[in-house]
C-alpha cells in the first residue's frame, strides 16, 4: 500500500513537472494566477509568446488594442474596477517603450500590473540589436518591480514573484522582460506560488502604542478631519471606513482618487479635496485642529503651498507605505499598516462623537459654493451648454452602479465635482501622472473588467485624439462603453491657465477639430452630437438605452472654467471662487 | 543643518541594484560623495556604503525611499561617531624624488603609510585612513609631484554590540507568521 501511495505522489509530481517551452510557461503562469483576460500588441521579440497564446486562447482572453499604450491603460481600468491585476503583453523596443506613460501612471497612482515584454535574444543583449532597448533600466523608476529573464527555467518563479509585489502591500505594476530564447527553450514546469519574498515588506503589522495615541488625538478634538484616499479602496476597507466615521461623526473628504470610497451622499462625506475640490474641505482644511489622513499621501494638488497647509491642527496619518510618512506633510501620529487592520482599531477604542455645529460650517461653505459655482454651472444664464451640467444630466440617468472613467482636463474635474456615487470602485481616473489619453483604453478595461456595470467615459476633445485608435479596440470587442466626448474645441485647462495666469495669450491651445462623428461612424459606433440645451436630456436617454458602444459628443461653452481653484503656490485657504 | 552621513544598505545580490539605489540620489539631487559595494557577513547579502552630506530629515526621507526599493532589504544610517570607518589611499610618485633626499621617506614613517611597489621610475605607496589623513599626506607628497592619486570609497562597521541586520531578519520571520 505504501509503495503505491509513493508511486502515486510521484507520478502527481511528474505531472507537476511538465516539459515545455518558456512561451507555453508564461501561459500556464498566468493561468495558475487566475488570469483570465489581458491586453497587448504583438511584435518580434514576443512572438514565441503570441504562438503560445494561439494554444490558450480558450482559457485566456487577449485584447489586441490598437497601440501598447492603450494596452496598459485598458489593463489599469480593469484592474482598477476589479481590483485583481492587470496582464499585459508587449514586444520589445519600440512596443516596450509605447507601454513606458501606462506604467509610469500605474505607478503613482498604486494600481497592480503585470507588464510582459520581449526582448531581443539573450546573446544580442548590449548589441543595439533590432528592437532592443533597455526596458528594465528605462522602467526601473515607474516599476515597484522589474526583472529580467534569460532563462527559461526562471520564468514560473519570475512571473509568481511579480504578481505577488504587484498585488500585495501598497500595489504597483511590475514588468518582466523576457529574452526570445529563454521564451523558446524547453524545461521542466513546475508553478509554486509566492507568498513571501525575503526583502519585502508588504504591510506592518498596526502598533497599539500609535493607535492609542491616535485615538487621544481623536477623542480631544474639537474639529476634526478626515481626509480619505484610494488606500481605502485599495484595502477593501469601504466597511471600516463608514464605521469608523460613523462612531466618531467626524467630517470627510476625499481625494481625487479617494472618490467612491464613500457614497457621495454620506451625511458625513463633506466633498472634494484640492485643487479643483469643494471650497468647504479645503477652506476647513486650515481651521480643523486634527487631520486624520487615510489612505492618501499629500499630493501637491491636494495640499496647495505646504507652508500654509493644515495650519492648526495635528496630524494622525494612517498609511501602508512607510515612505509617504512625513513625506509632505510631518506626521504627529504615524499608524503605519493597512487601514483595513488599523481603521476597526481604532473605531473600537475612539469615542461616540458627533461633531454637527462643526459640520454645519461645512454645510455653510457649501452654500457659498452652490450659489456663486454649482448653480451657475448646472443652469448657466448663458446659451452655450456647461460640462458641469452635461455630467450632472448624465449621472441623472444612470443607475447607481454606474462605473465613470475620465480623461485628464478640465472634463475630468466636472466629472469628479458633479456626478454621484453610491458603490467604490466607480471611478478610474489618472491623478498622480495626469495622463491625456488614458480615458478611452481605461473605459474598455473597466467594462470588460466588469461587463454588468455600465461604464462610461467623460472625455475632452483633446485627450481623445490622443488614444483615439482605441475605438478600434472597442469596435473589435464590442464593448459597451458609452462615450461622452465633451468638445471645446480647445484644451481647456491648459486654457484657463492661460487666461488666468498668462493673461490670456491662448498659445497652441485651441483646436481645429476633425468631424468626431464621421470618425466615429468609420469604426461602426453608434453616435450623437448635440449642440442645443433642450436636446442634452433626450440624447443621453438615448445613448444609455442603446445597446453596445456609443459616442455621445457634446458641444460645450468653449471658454468655460472649473471653480472653486487653489491656484500653484497659495494655500488651500485661499481658494478662489472665481 | 547638512552634515555627513554614512548609509549602510543591504540588498540582495541582483543584476542593476546599484542603478536602482543610485537613482533615489540621482533623483533628490543629492550627490554620492563616496560608494563601496561589497559582500556582507550574511551569504548571497550585498551591503553598499554610501556616504552623503545633507540633512537629517532628507537623509531619513532617503532612507525610506532606498527601502522601498523590493531588492533592498534594509537601510540604516549613521553619524561618524556611530561607525569605525577607513578608505585607502594610493599615491603614485616619481622613484627619483625618492632618492632625491629623505622626506618622503620622513612623510610615509609619520603617516603610517607603506610602500607597496618600488621600480626605477616609480614608487606606489599606500595609506589607509580618514580622508582627511589620507587628503592630507596627498597635499604633503604632492610638493615632490605626485603622478597618480586616488582614494577608495568608506567602508564602515557599527560599534553597536548587537548586529542590527541579524536582528532584523529575525524580527521579519517573526512578523510575517504573525501577520500570516
Amino acid at each position: 500500500m505504501e509503495t503505491q501511495t509513493q508511486t502515486k505522489t510521484k507520478e502527481a509530481e511528474e505531472m507537476k513537472k511538465k516539459r515545455m517551452s518558456g512561451s507555453e510557461a508564461v501561459m500556464q503562469s498566468l493561468l495558475h494566477e487566475k488570469v483570465e483576460l489581458l491586453f497587448g500588441y504583438p511584435g518580434g521579440a514576443i512572438m514565441p509568446v503570441y504562438d503560445a497564446l494561439y494554444h490558450y486562447q480558450d482559457k485566456l482572453n487577449h485584447i489586441l488594442t490598437r497601440h501598447e499604450q492603450g494596452a496598459v491603460h485598458a489593463a489599469q481600468g480593469y484592474a482598477r474596477v476589479t481590483g485583481k491585476v492587470g496582464v499585459c503583453f508587449v514586444t520589445s523596443g519600440p512596443g516596450a517603450t509605447n507601454a513606458v506613460t501606462g506604467i509610469a501612471d500605474a505607478m503613482v497612482d498604486s494600481t497592480p500590473l503585470v507588464v510582459i515584454s520581449g526582448q531581443v535574444g539573450s546573446a544580442l543583449l548590449g548589441t543595439d540589436a533590432f528592437q532592443e532597448t533597455d526596458v528594465v533600466g528605462i522602467t526601473q523608476p515607474i516599476t515597484k518591480w522589474n526583472y529580467q529573464v534569460k532563462r527559461a527555467e526562471e520564468i514560473p518563479e519570475a512571473i509568481a514573484k511579480a504578481f505577488y509585489i504587484a498585488r500585495s502591500g501598497r500595489p504597483g505594476p511590475v514588468l518582466i522582460d523576457i529574452t526570445k530564447d529563454a521564451q523558446f527553450a524547453q524545461f521542466d514546469f513546475e508553478y509554486k506560488p509566492v507568498d513571501k519574498v525575503r526583502s519585502y515588506k508588504p504591510k506592518s503589522l498596526v502598533k497599539k502604542e500609535q493607535v492609542a495615541e491616535a485615538v487621544r488625538l481623536i477623542n480631544l478634538a474639537k474639529k476634526p478631519l478626515a481626509l480619505v484616499g484610494q488606500g481605502v479602496v485599495l484595502g477593501g476597507a469601504e466597511q471600516e471606513l463608514m464605521d469608523f466615521l460613523s462612531k466618531t461623526g467626524m467630517p470627510a473628504a476625499w481625494t481625487l482618487l479617494g472618490l467612491s470610497a464613500m457614497p457621495s451622499d454620506f451625511e458625513q462625506n463633506v466633498g472634494m479635496l484640492g485643487m479643483h475640490g469643494n471650497y468647504g474641505p479645503n477652506v476647513k482644511t486650515n481651521e480643523a485642529d486634527l487631520i486624520v489622513a487615510i489612505g492618501m499621501r499629500f499630493d501637491d494638488r491636494v495640499t496647495g503651498n505646504v507652508q500654509k497647509y493644515a495650519t492648526n491642527a495635528k496630524v494622525v496619518h494612517l498609511e501602508i507605505d512607510p515612505a509617504e510618512i512625513n513625506k509632505i506633510i510631518y506626521a504627529d501620529v504615524p499608524v503605519l499598516g493597512d487601514v483595513k487592520d488599523s481603521l476597526p482599531m481604532l473605531t473600537e477604542m475612539a469615542s461616540k462623537n458627533s461633531h454637527e455645529a462643526w459640520l454645519g460650517e461645512f454645510k455653510a461653505c457649501d452654500k457659498i459654493e452652490d450659489q456663486k459655482i454649482i448653480q451657475p454651472e448646472l443652469h448657466p444664464a448663458k446659451e452655450g451648454l456647461t460640462m458641469g451640467e452635461v455630467v450632472r444630466r448624465v449621472t441623472e440617468q444612470y443607475d447607481d452602479n454606474a462605473i465613470v472613467v475620465t480623461d485628464v482636463g478640465q472634463h475630468q474635474m466636472m466629472a469628479s465635482r458633479y456626478f454621484k456615487f453610491k458603490q467604490s470602485r466607480s471611478v478610474v481616473t489618472s491623478g498622480g501622472l495626469g495622463t491625456m489619453g488614458f480615458g478611452l483604453p481605461a473605459a474598455l478595461g473597466a467594462k470588460l473588467g466588469q461587463p454588468d456595470r455600465p461604464v462610461c467615459l467623460f472625455v475632452g476633445d483633446g485627450g481623445f485624439q490622443m488614444t483615439i485608435q482605441e475605438l478600434g479596440t472597442i469596435f473589435q470587442t464590442q464593448a459597451d462603453v458609452k462615450v461622452i466626448l465633451l468638445n471645446n474645441n480647445f484644451l481647456g485647462m491648459v486654457r484657463q491657465w492661460q487666461e488666468l495666469f498668462f493673461d490670456k495669450r491662448y498659445a497652441s491651445t485651441e483646436l481645429v477639430n476633425p468631424d468626431f462623428q464621421t470618425i466615429t461612424k468609420g469604426y461602426g459606433i453608434a453616435c450623437e452630437k448635440v449642440t442645443e440645451r433642450d436636446n442634452l436630456d433626450e440624447a443621453v436617454e438615448k445613448m444609455i438605452k442603446h445597446k453596445g458602444a456609443y459616442l455621445l459628443e457634446v458641444v460645450v461653452e468653449k471658454e468655460g472654467n472649473v471653480f472653486p481653484m487653489v491656484p500653484t503656490g497659495a494655500s488651500v485657504s485661499d481658494i478662489r471662487l472665481e | 543643518m547638512k552634515q555627513e552621513f554614512t548609509l549602510s544598505i543591504y540588498s540582495e545580490n541582483h543584476v542593476g541594484l546599484l542603478n536602482q539605489v543610485t537613482t533615489v540620489f540621482t533623483r533628490r539631487h543629492i550627490n554620492i560623495e563616496s560608494l563601496t559595494t561589497s559582500e556582507s557577513a550574511i551569504p548571497g547579502i550585498h551591503k553598499f556604503t554610501i556616504v552623503v552630506f545633507t540633512s537629517r530629515e532628507q537623509v531619513n526621507k532617503l532612507l525610506l525611499q532606498i527601502e522601498k526599493r523590493i531588492d533592498v532589504i534594509k537601510a540604516y544610517v549613521f553619524t561618524a561617531d556611530e561607525i569605525v570607518h577607513q578608505e585607502v589611499a594610493l599615491y603614485k610618485v616619481k622613484t627619483e624624488s625618492l632618492l632625491n633626499g629623505n622626506e618622503i621617506e620622513r612623510l610615509v614613517r609619520q603617516y603610517g603609510a607603506r610602500i607597496l611597489e618600488v621600480t626605477k621610475e616609480y614608487t606606489v605607496i599606500e595609506k589607509t585612513g580618514h580622508k582627511r589623513e589620507t587628503q592630507e599626506l596627498f597635499e604633503k607628497l604632492d610638493h615632490f609631484g605626485v603622478q597618480q592619486f586616488v582614494r577608495s570609497g568608506r567602508i564602515a562597521v557599527t560599534k553597536l554590540k548587537e548586529e542590527l541586520l541579524s536582528n532584523y531578519l529575525k524580527k521579519l520571520e517573526k512578523e510575517k507568521s504573525l501577520l500570516d
